[in-house]
């Protein structure tokens, strides 16, 4: 974890997406993808708090060594006002932070699924993958066809990419769970990695858990510090034993979880598909009034 | 030509090498930060809170931005006392810095378990009973509403430590100084002022509330003002018990606002969030200002705040 004051080589824009590269040689020499990074809002605003950005890429070597970039979408004032940085800006960067996507042992078949800007952190997981000699297939979704991030590069990246829009713009129409069982079986895909918006990531790995598929997903919850003192972006995460649960932070433990073990209908609500089990040791009284009502079912 | 400056802070008994530290729930006991952070320069760092078993803390979301501020409704997340002891003990013991251990609890005896236990961890300088904290299931748990309450674990506390102990007080009452006056008659070394403030934050598209705990704790700049008031008023009335001044710290400015109302030193909360370098930055800070002003030590400030020596009348425009 280092904190870096950093130039700002470029600030681009691509369709709906804004993307800044800045020139941080010690945070891009140790990121990893699914790492993060915290950058700095300016002074004298009423908006204080570091805004998150996963790490689209980071050069390690090259013509762009000590270089990382960050990809987002304007949402409210912080990414508003990082939409008018400009190249030779300087801006205060925290990281990397957070556990990053852990790399199959040995070169096998992975699935990468995107949705949205959360596909950015996949292309960066999806070269370390492809140099490490495991097949990449991905499925890139979003609502409409500007909201697909770099279509042509996931081709490029990829052995086969399915896309997705839900108006049908782009691709097939409907989700990318939609096609998730069929990419499944056809490239044999023996991992899969997932990163978008919070719905999504539960469906994906709940129909990777049905199938017995181990998942990684990156997740997303409010963050205050991003530098695991603040305990505000946690996610109820399933001990490894089995037995008990406990919040994890996001910044700290994650964002990248197996998704196996996030206990998704406490965190998000509703019921699973199928039911989760809860895990051994629960009681109870320690579901919150948003949980209860959901178990035990029926 | 300007004395030398000395940052060096008495605070109850207490050595710190500058009066900025860590407030208490923003920098965990310093392990996570520091990696980046020379511990040994900031002043000294209060822990995040333990209670005596393990807590698992409010759904989410906890946390939601408000202007020049933010509420958190974390619940008292923690191990629990037993897992802190084993796992900070040994950090906080050769961590460089002078620490201060949060506690909280449900009752007086929960209190007075956790710091029986906290005592015994050598580099722990002195303990903070977190009266305060307002995301707790049931009101009748923040002591700090209640004189008598509070004292309750004050003087239990106090008995069962021989390290110099401070209370959190909150600023969510009618009459702070009562409740302050009631905790030093108690026996309490020091008072911490103040914890976040209770508040509440609605998102109007989805009309739900944007903490999963409904209301939490508002801290920032947005309650400076407040702090720095309650500082004041508790000062007045007890001018000889050191206080903590906690709330909206950011700069140095914002610090010696503090030091004038009557602190003896200050905590850095938020900020840590955004600047986890804010304790050293800031401590630097005053040395630069005393410098300036012609002054040595920040205990120079104290008793230099000009009030009118009487309150004005009120005007009544028209009257």
């Amino acid at each position: 974890m280092n904190r870096q004051k950093c130039e700002v080589l470029s600030a681009k824009r691509w369709g709906v997406y804004h993307s800044i590269t800045l020139v941080a040689p010690e945070i891009a020499e140790e990121a990893r993808p699914g790492q993060f990074v915290q950058v700095a809002m300016p002074p004298g605003r009423d908006f204080l708090l570091r805004r998150p950005f996963s790490i689209h890429q980071a050069s390690r070597t090259g013509g762009w060594a000590g270089t990382l970039e960050i990809a987002f979408t304007a949402v409210g004032p912080g990414t508003e006002w990082l939409t008018t940085v400009e190249a030779h800006d300087s801006l205060d960067v925290v990281g990397p932070l957070g556990r990053p996507f852990p790399l199959p042992r040995a070169p096998t078949n992975c699935l990468l699924i995107g949705g949205g800007y959360g596909a950015a952190p996949l292309y960066f997981l999806g070269q370390d993958l492809r140099a490490k000699g495991s097949r990449v297939d991905m499925i890139v979704g979003a609502k409409t066809q500007e909201r697909v991030f770099k279509p042509v590069e996931a081709k490029r990246l990829s052995v086969s990419v399915s896309t997705t829009t839900e108006d049908g713009s782009l691709g097939e129409r409907g989700n990318v769970t939609d096609v998730l069982p069929g990419m499944m079986a056809r490239c044999e895909s023996k991992v899969v990695y997932a990163c978008g918006p919070n719905g999504m990531l539960r469906a994906v790995a709940e129909y990777c858990s049905e199938q017995g598929i181990p998942s990684q997903v990156a997740v997303e919850e409010l963050m205050a510090c991003g530098m695991g003192v603040c305990w505000t972006c946690v996610v109820p995460v399933v001990h490894r034993d089995g037995r008990g649960w406990s919040y994890e932070r996001s910044c700290y433990e994650g964002p990248v979880f197996s998704g196996a073990r996030v206990w998704w209908e406490k965190w998000l609500g509703g019921r699973s598909t199928p039911v989760q089990t809860p895990p051994e040791g629960f009681r109870l009284e320690e579901m919150t009034a948003e949980g209860v009502g959901t178990w035990p079912p029926g | 030509m300007a004395a030398r400056v000395s940052l060096r802070t008495n605070l109850a008994g207490i050595q710190l090498p500058t009066p900025v530290l860590a407030a208490s729930g923003t920098f965990g006991s310093g392990r996570e930060l520091a990696g980046m952070v020379d511990l040994r320069e900031v002043g000294g760092i209060v822990t995040k809170s333990v209670t005596p078993r393990p807590v698992k803390g409010m759904p989410t979301p906890r946390m939601a931005e408000t202007p020049s501020g933010m509420l958190n409704a974390i619940g008292l997340q923690n191990p629990g006392v037993e897992a802190f002891v084993e796992k900070d003990g040994p950090f906080i013991e050769q961590a460089g810095v002078p620490v201060i251990v949060s506690i909280a609890g449900r009752s007086v005896q929960e209190f007075a378990e956790v710091a029986v236990m906290v005592s015994k961890i050598r580099g722990v300088v002195g303990i903070e009973a977190n009266i305060s904290c307002p995301n707790v299931e049931r009101r009748g748990e923040v002591f700090a509403r209640d004189p008598v309450a509070a004292a309750d674990v004050l003087s239990t506390v106090t008995r069962m430590t021989h390290l110099p102990v401070l209370a959190k007080l909150t600023a969510d009452v009618t009459d702070i100084v009562e409740v302050a006056q009631a905790v030093v008659r108690a026996g309490a070394h020091g008072l911490s002022l103040i914890n976040t403030l209770l508040g509440m934050a609605i998102d109007v598209d989805a009309f739900r509330p944007r903490l999963g705990g409904v209301t939490g704790g508002l801290s920032g700049p947005a309650i400076r003002a407040v702090a720095v008031r309650c500082v004041y008023e508790v000062s007045q009335a007890l001018p000889d018990v050191p206080i903590i001044g906690i709330g909206g710290v950011v700069d140095a400015r914002s610090a010696v606002e503090f030091l004038l109302a009557g602190a003896t030193a200050v905590a850095v909360g938020t900020a840590n969030y955004f600047d986890p370098h804010a304790t050293v930055e800031i401590a630097r800070g005053i040395g630069e200002f005393l410098a300036a002003k012609g002054m040595s030590t920040p205990e120079d400030l104290r008793g230099r705040l000009v009030t009118p020596s009487r309150p004005q009348e009120p005007v009544y425009l028209g009257g």
